[in-house]
Protein backbone atom coordinates (compact mmCIF):
# COMPACT_ATOMS: atom_id res chain seq x y z
CA UNK A 1 0.00 0.00 0.00
CA UNK A 2 0.99 3.77 -0.58
CA UNK A 3 1.71 5.13 2.82
CA UNK A 4 0.41 8.21 3.61
CA UNK A 5 1.14 9.01 6.99
CA UNK A 6 4.98 7.91 6.59
CA UNK A 7 5.59 7.95 2.80
CA UNK A 8 9.28 7.38 2.14
CA UNK A 9 10.05 10.86 0.48
CA UNK A 10 13.36 11.91 1.72
CA UNK A 11 13.51 15.25 4.64
CA UNK A 12 9.89 15.25 4.66
CA UNK A 13 10.15 16.85 8.08
CA UNK A 14 11.67 20.11 6.34
CA UNK A 15 9.00 22.72 4.89
CA UNK A 16 10.09 23.00 2.02
CA UNK A 17 10.35 19.34 1.34
CA UNK A 18 6.91 18.64 2.22
CA UNK A 19 5.80 21.80 0.06
CA UNK A 20 6.93 20.66 -2.55
CA UNK A 21 5.14 17.25 -2.26
CA UNK A 22 1.87 19.41 -1.79
CA UNK A 23 2.21 19.98 1.64
CA UNK A 24 -0.39 22.86 3.15
CA UNK A 25 -2.45 22.66 -0.38
CA UNK A 26 -5.11 20.96 2.08
CA UNK A 27 -5.29 23.68 4.88
CA UNK A 28 -5.44 25.87 1.33
CA UNK A 29 -8.20 23.80 0.34
CA UNK A 30 -9.80 23.88 3.61
CA UNK A 31 -9.85 27.68 3.99
CA UNK A 32 -11.96 27.66 1.10
CA UNK A 33 -14.82 25.81 2.04
CA UNK A 34 -17.11 26.63 5.33
CA UNK A 35 -16.07 25.19 8.40
CA UNK A 36 -19.18 23.03 9.11
CA UNK A 37 -18.48 21.91 5.52
CA UNK A 38 -14.68 20.76 7.03
CA UNK A 39 -16.27 19.38 9.56
CA UNK A 40 -18.75 17.39 7.71
CA UNK A 41 -16.04 15.87 5.35
CA UNK A 42 -14.00 14.38 8.15
CA UNK A 43 -17.52 12.78 9.50
CA UNK A 44 -18.45 11.05 6.50
CA UNK A 45 -14.63 9.77 5.92
CA UNK A 46 -15.27 7.72 9.27
CA UNK A 47 -11.78 8.65 10.94
CA UNK A 48 -12.12 7.12 13.95
CA UNK A 49 -9.18 8.39 16.73
CA UNK A 50 -5.86 6.16 16.95
CA UNK A 51 -5.18 7.53 20.47
CA UNK A 52 -7.14 3.58 21.82
CA UNK A 53 -11.17 4.63 21.68
CA UNK A 54 -11.77 4.55 18.05
CA UNK A 55 -14.08 7.25 18.64
CA UNK A 56 -15.15 8.69 15.02
CA UNK A 57 -13.91 11.85 15.34
CA UNK A 58 -16.02 14.48 12.86
CA UNK A 59 -18.74 13.53 15.62
CA UNK A 60 -16.58 14.38 18.03
CA UNK A 61 -16.04 17.68 16.71
CA UNK A 62 -19.76 18.07 15.93
CA UNK A 63 -19.89 18.42 20.15
CA UNK A 64 -18.20 21.71 20.07
CA UNK A 65 -20.80 24.66 20.55
CA UNK A 66 -21.06 26.73 17.89
CA UNK A 67 -22.44 29.84 19.39
CA UNK A 68 -20.21 30.28 22.48
CA UNK A 69 -18.83 33.31 23.26
CA UNK A 70 -15.69 31.60 25.57
CA UNK A 71 -12.91 30.74 23.22
CA UNK A 72 -12.39 27.06 22.77
CA UNK A 73 -9.41 24.58 22.37
CA UNK A 74 -7.70 22.11 20.75
CA UNK A 75 -5.40 19.26 22.79
CA UNK A 76 -3.48 17.19 20.40
CA UNK A 77 -2.59 14.31 22.69
CA UNK A 78 0.95 13.24 21.83
CA UNK A 79 1.48 11.53 25.22
CA UNK A 80 2.49 8.23 24.03
CA UNK A 81 2.86 6.68 27.44
CA UNK A 82 0.83 3.17 27.25
CA UNK A 83 3.34 0.30 27.14
CA UNK A 84 3.87 -0.77 23.54
CA UNK A 85 2.85 2.53 21.30
CA UNK A 86 5.84 4.26 19.67
CA UNK A 87 3.83 5.43 16.79
CA UNK A 88 3.36 8.97 17.40
CA UNK A 89 6.95 9.74 17.60
CA UNK A 90 7.49 8.18 14.09
CA UNK A 91 5.13 12.06 13.11
CA UNK A 92 7.36 13.89 15.27
CA UNK A 93 10.10 12.82 13.69
CA UNK A 94 9.51 12.67 10.13
CA UNK A 95 6.15 14.16 9.51
CA UNK A 96 5.71 16.87 11.46
CA UNK A 97 4.17 19.49 9.19
CA UNK A 98 1.58 17.17 8.33
CA UNK A 99 0.33 17.35 11.77
CA UNK A 100 0.53 20.42 12.24
CA UNK A 101 -1.44 20.85 8.81
CA UNK A 102 -4.05 18.80 10.51
CA UNK A 103 -4.17 20.33 13.71
CA UNK A 104 -4.82 23.77 11.65
CA UNK A 105 -7.62 22.01 9.70
CA UNK A 106 -9.29 21.22 12.72
CA UNK A 107 -8.66 24.72 14.33
CA UNK A 108 -10.42 25.93 11.58
CA UNK A 109 -13.19 23.81 11.35
CA UNK A 110 -13.99 23.84 15.28
CA UNK A 111 -13.66 27.87 15.31
CA UNK A 112 -10.35 27.42 17.81
CA UNK A 113 -7.71 29.89 17.93
CA UNK A 114 -5.12 28.52 19.85
CA UNK A 115 -4.13 24.67 19.94
CA UNK A 116 -1.74 23.09 22.34
CA UNK A 117 0.66 19.53 21.42
CA UNK A 118 0.71 17.63 24.49
CA UNK A 119 4.27 15.84 24.33
CA UNK A 120 5.08 13.13 26.96
CA UNK A 121 8.10 14.68 28.66
CA UNK A 122 10.46 11.42 27.96
CA UNK A 123 10.49 12.82 23.80
CA UNK A 124 12.46 15.96 24.56
CA UNK A 125 14.51 15.30 21.49
CA UNK A 126 11.44 14.96 19.70
CA UNK A 127 10.09 18.06 21.22
CA UNK A 128 12.27 20.04 19.48
CA UNK A 129 11.85 18.34 16.15
CA UNK A 130 8.45 19.54 16.21
CA UNK A 131 9.23 22.78 17.52
CA UNK A 132 11.34 23.70 14.37
CA UNK A 133 8.64 22.51 12.39
CA UNK A 134 6.15 24.60 14.00
CA UNK A 135 8.81 27.78 14.25
CA UNK A 136 8.95 27.09 10.24
CA UNK A 137 5.51 27.44 9.65
CA UNK A 138 4.67 30.66 11.39
CA UNK A 139 7.44 32.26 9.58
CA UNK A 140 5.39 31.14 6.42
CA UNK A 141 2.38 32.13 7.26
CA UNK A 142 0.44 29.07 8.23
CA UNK A 143 0.34 29.98 11.75
CA UNK A 144 -0.37 32.85 13.55
CA UNK A 145 -2.28 35.69 12.17
CA UNK A 146 -4.47 35.90 9.18
CA UNK A 147 -3.26 32.42 8.13
CA UNK A 148 -2.51 32.74 4.04
CA UNK A 149 -4.26 35.71 3.84
CA UNK A 150 -7.85 34.88 5.34
CA UNK A 151 -9.81 35.80 8.39
CA UNK A 152 -8.55 32.65 10.12
CA UNK A 153 -5.98 32.86 12.75
CA UNK A 154 -5.07 30.28 15.19
CA UNK A 155 -1.77 29.79 17.57
CA UNK A 156 -0.09 26.26 17.88
CA UNK A 157 2.06 25.95 21.23
CA UNK A 158 4.05 22.69 22.26
CA UNK A 159 3.42 21.53 26.11
CA UNK A 160 5.76 19.52 27.64
CA UNK A 161 4.51 16.04 29.91
CA UNK A 162 6.76 15.59 32.99
CA UNK A 163 6.71 11.80 33.37
CA UNK A 164 3.02 10.74 34.22
CA UNK A 165 1.17 8.05 32.24
CA UNK A 166 -2.20 9.22 33.75
CA UNK A 167 -1.50 12.50 31.70
CA UNK A 168 -2.37 11.00 28.32
CA UNK A 169 -6.51 10.47 29.76
CA UNK A 170 -7.98 13.17 28.19
CA UNK A 171 -9.50 15.11 31.35
CA UNK A 172 -5.08 14.58 33.09
CA UNK A 173 -4.09 16.18 29.94
CA UNK A 174 -6.08 19.16 30.41
CA UNK A 175 -5.35 19.17 34.06
CA UNK A 176 -2.01 18.92 33.44
CA UNK A 177 -2.09 21.53 31.01
CA UNK A 178 -3.75 24.16 33.16
CA UNK A 179 -0.47 23.75 35.57
CA UNK A 180 -2.23 20.88 37.99
CA UNK A 181 -1.68 17.70 38.80
CA UNK A 182 -2.92 14.89 36.49
CA UNK A 183 -5.88 14.28 38.23
CA UNK A 184 -8.77 12.97 35.68
CA UNK A 185 -12.05 14.46 36.11
CA UNK A 186 -15.16 13.17 36.37
CA UNK A 187 -17.53 13.43 33.30
CA UNK A 188 -19.70 14.49 32.63
CA UNK A 189 -19.12 17.42 32.31
CA UNK A 190 -17.32 16.03 28.83
CA UNK A 191 -14.81 18.28 27.60
CA UNK A 192 -16.57 19.95 24.45
CA UNK A 193 -18.91 21.30 27.30
CA UNK A 194 -16.30 22.27 29.95
CA UNK A 195 -12.67 21.50 28.99
CA UNK A 196 -9.35 23.46 29.85
CA UNK A 197 -10.10 26.64 31.62
CA UNK A 198 -13.59 25.30 31.52
CA UNK A 199 -13.92 26.19 28.13
CA UNK A 200 -15.25 24.06 25.25
CA UNK A 201 -12.26 21.47 24.01
CA UNK A 202 -11.50 18.59 21.88
CA UNK A 203 -8.66 16.10 22.32
CA UNK A 204 -7.48 13.96 19.38
CA UNK A 205 -4.22 12.05 19.35
CA UNK A 206 -1.76 13.19 17.26
CA UNK A 207 -2.01 10.02 14.31
CA UNK A 208 -5.64 11.41 14.07
CA UNK A 209 -4.81 14.51 13.40
CA UNK A 210 -2.12 13.50 10.91
CA UNK A 211 -4.93 11.61 9.20
CA UNK A 212 -6.97 14.65 8.54
CA UNK A 213 -5.59 16.29 5.52
CA UNK A 214 -5.63 13.32 3.27
CA UNK A 215 -9.52 13.92 3.87
CA UNK A 216 -9.82 17.35 2.55
CA UNK A 217 -6.95 16.94 -0.20
CA UNK A 218 -8.88 13.67 -1.36
CA UNK A 219 -12.13 14.21 -0.18
CA UNK A 220 -14.01 11.82 2.16
CA UNK A 221 -14.85 8.71 -0.52
CA UNK A 222 -11.86 8.49 -1.14
CA UNK A 223 -10.34 8.00 1.99
CA UNK A 224 -12.82 5.89 3.30
CA UNK A 225 -12.16 3.57 0.67
CA UNK A 226 -8.87 2.56 2.39
CA UNK A 227 -9.24 -0.38 4.63
CA UNK A 228 -11.91 -1.42 6.49
CA UNK A 229 -14.79 0.75 5.36
CA UNK A 230 -16.67 1.15 9.33
CA UNK A 231 -12.43 2.28 10.71
CA UNK A 232 -11.41 3.12 7.28
CA UNK A 233 -7.22 4.48 6.79
CA UNK A 234 -4.04 4.24 7.02
CA UNK A 235 -3.20 3.08 10.66
CA UNK A 236 0.39 3.06 12.10
CA UNK A 237 1.12 -0.69 13.67
CA UNK A 238 4.15 -0.61 16.06
CA UNK A 239 4.98 -4.10 16.27
CA UNK A 240 7.53 -5.20 19.28
CA UNK A 241 8.62 -8.39 21.63
CA UNK A 242 9.79 -11.15 20.07
CA UNK A 243 9.82 -10.60 16.04
CA UNK A 244 12.74 -9.98 13.64
CA UNK A 245 12.17 -6.52 12.74
CA UNK A 246 10.19 -4.67 15.25
CA UNK A 247 9.19 -1.39 14.36
CA UNK A 248 6.18 0.83 12.98
CA UNK A 249 4.44 -0.41 10.09
CA UNK A 250 1.95 1.86 8.31
CA UNK A 251 -1.03 -0.46 6.68
CA UNK A 252 -4.13 0.28 5.66
CA UNK A 253 -6.58 -0.78 8.66
CA UNK A 254 -8.18 -4.34 8.38
CA UNK A 255 -4.41 -5.97 7.96
CA UNK A 256 -4.52 -9.74 8.98
CA UNK A 257 -2.45 -10.06 12.28
CA UNK A 258 -0.35 -12.79 11.26
CA UNK A 259 0.70 -10.41 8.07
CA UNK A 260 1.97 -7.90 10.07
CA UNK A 261 3.99 -10.15 11.84
CA UNK A 262 5.42 -12.33 9.61
CA UNK A 263 5.16 -10.09 6.38
CA UNK A 264 6.10 -6.97 7.68
CA UNK A 265 7.87 -7.57 10.88
CA UNK A 266 9.81 -10.60 9.43
CA UNK A 267 8.39 -13.20 11.71
CA UNK A 268 9.30 -13.93 15.16
CA UNK A 269 13.42 -15.63 16.19
CA UNK A 270 14.13 -18.91 15.84
CA UNK A 271 11.06 -19.94 14.00
CA UNK A 272 9.26 -19.85 16.89
CA UNK A 273 5.64 -20.43 17.86
CA UNK A 274 3.68 -17.76 19.46
CA UNK A 275 2.08 -18.11 22.16
CA UNK A 276 0.60 -14.85 22.66
CA UNK A 277 -0.14 -11.24 20.59
CA UNK A 278 -1.19 -8.00 22.61
CA UNK A 279 -2.75 -6.47 19.82
CA UNK A 280 -2.90 -2.54 20.67
CA UNK A 281 -0.82 -1.87 24.01
CA UNK A 282 -0.78 -3.39 27.03
CA UNK A 283 -4.10 -2.52 28.25
CA UNK A 284 -6.10 -4.07 25.60
CA UNK A 285 -6.87 -7.75 26.15
CA UNK A 286 -4.01 -10.51 25.07
CA UNK A 287 -5.05 -13.23 22.76
CA UNK A 288 -3.48 -16.43 22.69
CA UNK A 289 -0.95 -17.55 19.62
CA UNK A 290 -3.69 -19.84 17.94
CA UNK A 291 -6.35 -17.14 18.39
CA UNK A 292 -4.56 -14.49 16.06
CA UNK A 293 -5.93 -16.68 12.91
CA UNK A 294 -7.79 -14.38 10.69
CA UNK A 295 -8.29 -11.31 12.87
CA UNK A 296 -7.64 -8.07 11.66
CA UNK A 297 -6.02 -4.99 12.71
CA UNK A 298 -9.67 -3.01 12.35
CA UNK A 299 -11.94 -2.19 15.63
CA UNK A 300 -14.80 -4.98 14.70
CA UNK A 301 -12.18 -7.80 13.95
CA UNK A 302 -10.55 -7.35 17.26
CA UNK A 303 -13.54 -6.96 18.95
CA UNK A 304 -15.06 -10.23 17.61
CA UNK A 305 -11.50 -11.30 18.78
CA UNK A 306 -12.34 -10.37 22.16
CA UNK A 307 -10.03 -7.68 22.39
CA UNK A 308 -9.47 -4.09 20.56
CA UNK A 309 -7.57 -2.38 18.50
CA UNK A 310 -6.00 0.22 21.26
CA UNK A 311 -3.34 1.94 20.18
CA UNK A 312 -2.14 -0.54 17.54
CA UNK A 313 0.81 -1.46 19.41
CA UNK A 314 1.34 -5.03 19.32
CA UNK A 315 3.15 -7.05 21.47
CA UNK A 316 4.41 -10.51 20.36
CA UNK A 317 5.19 -13.07 22.72
CA UNK A 318 6.87 -16.51 21.84
CA UNK A 319 6.52 -20.18 22.90
CA UNK A 320 8.82 -19.68 25.70
CA UNK A 321 7.58 -16.97 26.90
CA UNK A 322 7.11 -16.83 30.78
CA UNK A 323 3.55 -15.05 30.72
CA UNK A 324 3.24 -14.65 34.63
CA UNK A 325 6.00 -12.42 34.52
CA UNK A 326 4.48 -10.41 31.61
CA UNK A 327 1.43 -9.64 33.65
CA UNK A 328 2.98 -9.09 36.62
CA UNK A 329 5.19 -6.20 35.01
CA UNK A 330 2.15 -5.00 33.43
CA UNK A 331 0.19 -4.43 36.73
CA UNK A 332 3.45 -3.12 38.45
CA UNK A 333 2.53 -0.48 35.39
CA UNK A 334 -0.78 0.21 36.51
CA UNK A 335 -0.08 -0.07 39.88
CA UNK A 336 2.37 2.94 39.55
CA UNK A 337 0.62 4.71 37.57
CA UNK A 338 -2.53 5.11 39.10
CA UNK A 339 -3.31 8.56 40.45
CA UNK A 340 -4.82 7.08 43.53
CA UNK A 341 -8.00 9.13 43.42
CA UNK A 342 -10.19 6.17 43.22
CA UNK A 343 -10.25 3.28 45.83
CA UNK A 344 -10.67 0.41 43.26
CA UNK A 345 -7.98 1.14 41.15
CA UNK A 346 -5.59 2.50 43.71
CA UNK A 347 -5.82 -0.41 46.03
CA UNK A 348 -7.01 -2.83 43.69
CA UNK A 349 -4.18 -2.61 41.03
CA UNK A 350 -1.32 -2.71 44.25
CA UNK A 351 -3.01 -6.04 45.08
CA UNK A 352 -3.71 -7.51 41.60
CA UNK A 353 0.28 -6.56 41.07
CA UNK A 354 1.49 -8.52 45.09
CA UNK A 355 -0.58 -11.49 44.15
CA UNK A 356 0.91 -11.69 40.52
CA UNK A 357 4.17 -11.13 42.42
CA UNK A 358 3.42 -14.15 44.73
CA UNK A 359 2.89 -16.28 41.62
CA UNK A 360 5.66 -15.18 40.09
CA UNK A 361 7.77 -16.36 43.00
CA UNK A 362 5.78 -19.64 42.69
CA UNK A 363 3.73 -18.83 46.27
CA UNK A 364 0.83 -18.06 44.25
CA UNK A 365 -2.40 -20.25 45.87
CA UNK A 366 -4.95 -22.20 43.19
CA UNK A 367 -7.64 -19.97 44.68
CA UNK A 368 -5.61 -16.90 43.89
CA UNK A 369 -6.50 -17.02 40.66
CA UNK A 370 -9.64 -16.18 40.85
CA UNK A 371 -9.40 -13.70 43.09
CA UNK A 372 -7.43 -11.83 40.05
CA UNK A 373 -10.47 -12.10 38.61
CA UNK A 374 -12.79 -10.75 41.32
CA UNK A 375 -10.39 -7.94 42.11
CA UNK A 376 -10.15 -6.75 38.58
CA UNK A 377 -14.20 -7.04 38.19
CA UNK A 378 -14.36 -4.95 41.11
CA UNK A 379 -12.12 -2.38 39.82
CA UNK A 380 -13.54 -2.22 35.77
CA UNK A 381 -16.51 0.04 35.73
CA UNK A 382 -15.79 1.71 39.15
CA UNK A 383 -13.44 4.65 38.21
CA UNK A 384 -13.38 7.55 37.50
CA UNK A 385 -11.24 7.46 34.25
CA UNK A 386 -10.29 4.44 32.30
CA UNK A 387 -7.25 3.02 33.51
CA UNK A 388 -9.24 1.25 36.09
CA UNK A 389 -10.22 -0.60 33.42
CA UNK A 390 -6.92 -0.87 31.53
CA UNK A 391 -5.38 -2.33 34.66
CA UNK A 392 -8.49 -5.05 34.90
CA UNK A 393 -8.71 -6.20 31.18
CA UNK A 394 -5.17 -7.64 31.03
CA UNK A 395 -5.52 -9.62 33.79
CA UNK A 396 -9.02 -10.53 33.29
CA UNK A 397 -7.98 -11.74 29.93
CA UNK A 398 -4.78 -13.31 31.07
CA UNK A 399 -6.49 -15.52 33.52
CA UNK A 400 -9.05 -16.25 31.15
CA UNK A 401 -6.90 -17.56 27.96
CA UNK A 402 -3.60 -18.48 30.02
CA UNK A 403 -5.90 -20.27 33.44
CA UNK A 404 -3.45 -23.06 32.51
CA UNK A 405 -0.06 -20.94 33.24
CA UNK A 406 -1.18 -19.88 36.52
CA UNK A 407 -2.12 -23.53 37.72
CA UNK A 408 1.39 -24.57 36.70
CA UNK A 409 2.58 -21.72 39.00
CA UNK A 410 0.82 -21.77 42.03
CA UNK A 411 2.37 -23.49 44.90
CA UNK A 412 3.00 -27.33 44.44
CA UNK A 413 0.90 -27.97 48.06
CA UNK A 414 -1.77 -26.05 47.17
CA UNK A 415 -2.29 -27.67 43.57
CA UNK A 416 -2.32 -31.18 45.22
CA UNK A 417 -4.95 -29.99 48.05
CA UNK A 418 -7.46 -28.64 45.76
CA UNK B 1 16.26 32.05 41.41
CA UNK B 2 16.22 31.72 37.77
CA UNK B 3 18.96 33.66 35.30
CA UNK B 4 18.04 37.06 33.72
CA UNK B 5 17.62 35.09 30.59
CA UNK B 6 15.33 32.36 32.15
CA UNK B 7 13.29 35.26 33.23
CA UNK B 8 12.17 36.60 29.84
CA UNK B 9 11.67 32.92 28.48
CA UNK B 10 9.49 32.39 31.45
CA UNK B 11 8.19 35.76 30.85
CA UNK B 12 7.27 34.82 27.34
CA UNK B 13 5.87 31.11 28.23
CA UNK B 14 3.33 33.02 30.28
CA UNK B 15 1.57 34.65 27.20
CA UNK B 16 0.95 31.56 26.09
CA UNK B 17 -1.44 30.26 28.30
CA UNK B 18 -5.00 32.43 29.52
CA UNK B 19 -3.75 31.53 32.87
CA UNK B 20 -0.33 32.04 34.46
CA UNK B 21 -0.84 28.97 36.71
CA UNK B 22 -0.32 26.74 33.33
CA UNK B 23 3.12 28.01 32.86
CA UNK B 24 4.20 26.05 35.71
CA UNK B 25 5.39 23.20 33.84
CA UNK B 26 7.50 24.78 31.13
CA UNK B 27 8.82 26.99 33.82
CA UNK B 28 9.63 23.74 36.23
CA UNK B 29 11.24 22.66 33.28
CA UNK B 30 13.58 26.04 33.09
CA UNK B 31 14.58 25.54 36.48
CA UNK B 32 15.43 22.32 36.77
CA UNK B 33 17.55 22.91 33.18
CA UNK B 34 18.89 25.55 35.00
CA UNK B 35 20.03 23.96 38.63
CA UNK B 36 19.85 20.20 37.42
CA UNK B 37 16.74 19.55 40.02
CA UNK B 38 14.00 21.81 41.96
CA UNK B 39 15.29 23.03 45.10
CA UNK B 40 12.22 23.82 47.95
CA UNK B 41 14.40 27.51 47.59
CA UNK B 42 13.23 27.60 43.89
CA UNK B 43 10.03 26.18 44.74
CA UNK B 44 9.54 29.19 46.95
CA UNK B 45 10.67 31.37 44.63
CA UNK B 46 8.25 30.12 41.79
CA UNK B 47 5.80 30.26 44.60
CA UNK B 48 6.15 34.26 44.63
CA UNK B 49 6.83 34.76 40.87
CA UNK B 50 3.54 32.76 39.67
CA UNK B 51 1.11 33.77 42.80
CA UNK B 52 0.94 30.19 43.54
CA UNK B 53 1.09 28.16 46.93
CA UNK B 54 3.74 26.50 47.83
CA UNK B 55 1.89 23.88 48.68
CA UNK B 56 0.51 23.56 44.88
CA UNK B 57 4.46 23.53 43.45
CA UNK B 58 5.42 20.75 45.68
CA UNK B 59 2.00 18.90 44.84
CA UNK B 60 2.84 19.51 41.36
CA UNK B 61 6.56 18.68 41.56
CA UNK B 62 5.84 15.59 43.32
CA UNK B 63 3.18 13.95 41.09
CA UNK B 64 5.61 14.07 38.18
CA UNK B 65 8.21 11.78 37.89
CA UNK B 66 10.75 13.95 35.70
CA UNK B 67 11.17 16.77 38.13
CA UNK B 68 13.57 15.92 40.75
CA UNK B 69 13.95 17.83 43.99
CA UNK B 70 17.06 16.45 44.77
CA UNK B 71 20.75 16.76 42.35
CA UNK B 72 21.15 13.71 39.91
CA UNK B 73 24.19 12.26 38.75
CA UNK B 74 26.31 13.66 35.83
CA UNK B 75 24.62 10.80 33.84
CA UNK B 76 21.33 9.62 34.25
CA UNK B 77 20.33 6.22 33.03
CA UNK B 78 17.26 5.53 32.75
CA UNK B 79 16.24 1.99 32.10
CA UNK B 80 13.09 0.85 30.01
CA UNK B 81 11.65 -2.54 32.14
CA UNK B 82 8.26 -2.69 30.72
CA UNK B 83 7.20 -5.81 28.73
CA UNK B 84 8.23 -5.02 25.43
CA UNK B 85 11.93 -4.18 26.74
CA UNK B 86 11.49 -6.65 29.10
CA UNK B 87 10.98 -9.20 26.28
CA UNK B 88 13.89 -8.95 25.01
CA UNK B 89 16.24 -8.75 27.54
CA UNK B 90 15.98 -5.39 29.86
CA UNK B 91 16.87 -7.31 32.68
CA UNK B 92 20.65 -7.92 31.13
CA UNK B 93 20.53 -4.18 30.69
CA UNK B 94 20.03 -3.63 33.73
CA UNK B 95 22.57 -6.06 35.11
CA UNK B 96 25.29 -5.13 33.14
CA UNK B 97 24.47 -1.21 34.47
CA UNK B 98 24.44 -1.65 38.01
CA UNK B 99 28.02 -3.91 37.22
CA UNK B 100 29.58 -1.28 35.75
CA UNK B 101 28.26 1.42 37.94
CA UNK B 102 28.17 0.13 40.87
CA UNK B 103 24.42 1.24 41.94
CA UNK B 104 21.06 -0.37 42.24
CA UNK B 105 18.03 1.42 40.88
CA UNK B 106 17.19 4.40 42.24
CA UNK B 107 20.84 4.69 43.64
CA UNK B 108 23.64 7.31 42.77
CA UNK B 109 26.84 6.48 42.49
CA UNK B 110 29.31 7.92 45.09
CA UNK B 111 31.41 9.96 42.95
CA UNK B 112 28.19 11.14 41.83
CA UNK B 113 28.98 10.31 38.04
CA UNK B 114 25.99 7.92 37.68
CA UNK B 115 22.20 8.31 38.74
CA UNK B 116 20.21 4.73 37.46
CA UNK B 117 16.21 4.36 37.28
CA UNK B 118 14.01 1.75 36.48
CA UNK B 119 11.71 3.51 34.18
CA UNK B 120 8.33 2.92 32.33
CA UNK B 121 8.13 2.20 28.55
CA UNK B 122 9.35 4.95 26.84
CA UNK B 123 8.17 4.46 23.67
CA UNK B 124 10.56 2.93 22.20
CA UNK B 125 9.59 -0.38 22.16
CA UNK B 126 10.48 -0.98 18.55
CA UNK B 127 14.29 -0.68 19.20
CA UNK B 128 13.80 -2.47 22.87
CA UNK B 129 15.97 -2.80 24.81
CA UNK B 130 16.68 0.23 25.18
CA UNK B 131 17.77 3.09 28.10
CA UNK B 132 17.61 7.08 27.96
CA UNK B 133 20.48 8.95 29.30
CA UNK B 134 19.09 12.80 29.25
CA UNK B 135 17.06 13.21 25.85
CA UNK B 136 19.44 10.92 24.30
CA UNK B 137 18.07 7.33 23.76
CA UNK B 138 19.97 4.24 23.36
CA UNK B 139 18.26 1.58 21.29
CA UNK B 140 18.71 -1.84 20.40
CA UNK B 141 21.00 -2.82 23.50
CA UNK B 142 23.31 -5.61 24.31
CA UNK B 143 25.24 -5.99 27.66
CA UNK B 144 28.31 -5.36 25.32
CA UNK B 145 26.87 -2.04 24.01
CA UNK B 146 26.10 -0.85 26.91
CA UNK B 147 29.01 -1.54 28.65
CA UNK B 148 31.03 -0.08 25.45
CA UNK B 149 28.51 2.90 25.97
CA UNK B 150 29.25 3.74 29.61
CA UNK B 151 33.37 3.30 28.91
CA UNK B 152 32.98 6.13 26.82
CA UNK B 153 31.11 7.92 28.87
CA UNK B 154 33.07 7.18 31.08
CA UNK B 155 36.26 8.79 29.73
CA UNK B 156 34.42 12.05 29.05
C1 LIG C 1 -5.06 5.97 31.17
C2 LIG C 1 -5.25 6.51 29.79
C3 LIG C 1 -4.15 6.90 29.05
C4 LIG C 1 -4.30 7.41 27.77
N1 LIG C 1 -3.18 7.78 27.07
C5 LIG C 1 -3.33 8.30 25.82
C6 LIG C 1 -2.19 8.74 25.09
O1 LIG C 1 -1.05 8.64 25.55
N2 LIG C 1 -2.38 9.27 23.85
C7 LIG C 1 -3.65 9.39 23.32
O2 LIG C 1 -3.78 9.89 22.22
N3 LIG C 1 -4.73 8.98 23.99
C8 LIG C 1 -4.61 8.45 25.23
N4 LIG C 1 -5.72 8.07 25.92
C9 LIG C 1 -7.05 8.29 25.30
C10 LIG C 1 -7.52 9.73 25.50
O3 LIG C 1 -8.23 9.81 26.72
C11 LIG C 1 -8.44 10.20 24.38
O4 LIG C 1 -9.47 9.28 24.23
C12 LIG C 1 -7.76 10.36 23.05
O5 LIG C 1 -6.63 11.18 23.15
C13 LIG C 1 -8.72 10.96 22.06
O6 LIG C 1 -8.13 11.06 20.79
P1 LIG C 1 -8.71 10.30 19.53
O7 LIG C 1 -10.21 10.42 19.56
O8 LIG C 1 -8.11 11.01 18.38
O9 LIG C 1 -8.27 8.89 19.63
C14 LIG C 1 -5.59 7.53 27.20
C15 LIG C 1 -6.69 7.12 27.94
C16 LIG C 1 -6.53 6.60 29.21
C17 LIG C 1 -7.74 6.16 29.97
S1 LIG D 1 -9.20 5.19 37.76
FE1 LIG D 1 -7.18 5.24 38.73
S2 LIG D 1 -6.02 6.67 37.47
FE2 LIG D 1 -8.20 7.00 36.95
S3 LIG D 1 -8.85 8.64 38.33
FE3 LIG D 1 -9.25 6.74 39.41
S4 LIG D 1 -7.40 6.33 40.66
FE4 LIG D 1 -6.88 7.87 39.13
S1 LIG E 1 8.67 -1.22 26.73
FE1 LIG E 1 10.61 -0.30 26.78
S2 LIG E 1 10.35 1.38 25.44
FE2 LIG E 1 8.37 0.50 25.45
Amino acid sequence: MERYILPDIPNLHKIDAYEQHGGYSALKKALGMNPAEVTDEVKKSNLRGRGGACFPTGLKWTFMPKDNAKPKYLCVNGDESEPGTFKDRQIFEFNPHQLIEGTLIGCYAMGITSAYIYIRGEYGKWIKMLQKAVDDAYAKGYIGQNILGSNFSTNIYLHKGAGAYICGEESSLMESLEGNRGYPRVKPPFPAQRGVWNCPTTINNVETMTNVPLIINNGWEWYSKIGVAKHPGPILVGISGHVNKPGVYEVATGELLTDLIYNYAGGVPGNKKIKAVIPGGSSTMILRGEQIEGVRMDADSLKAAGSSVGTAGMIVMDEDTDLIRVISRISKFYYHESCGQCTPCREGTGWLWKILKRFEAGEGRIQDIDLLVDIANNIEGNTICALGDAAAWPVQSMVKRFRDEFEKRAKKDAVAAA
Amino acid sequence: MLTEENLKKAEELKKRYPETKAALLPILWIAQEQEGYISEDMMKYLGTMLNLPFAHILGVVSFYTMYHDKPLGRYHLEVCTNVSCMLRGSDKILQTIEHVCGVKPGQTSADGKWTVNEVECMGACGGAPMIAIGEEYYENLTPEKTEELLKKLSQR
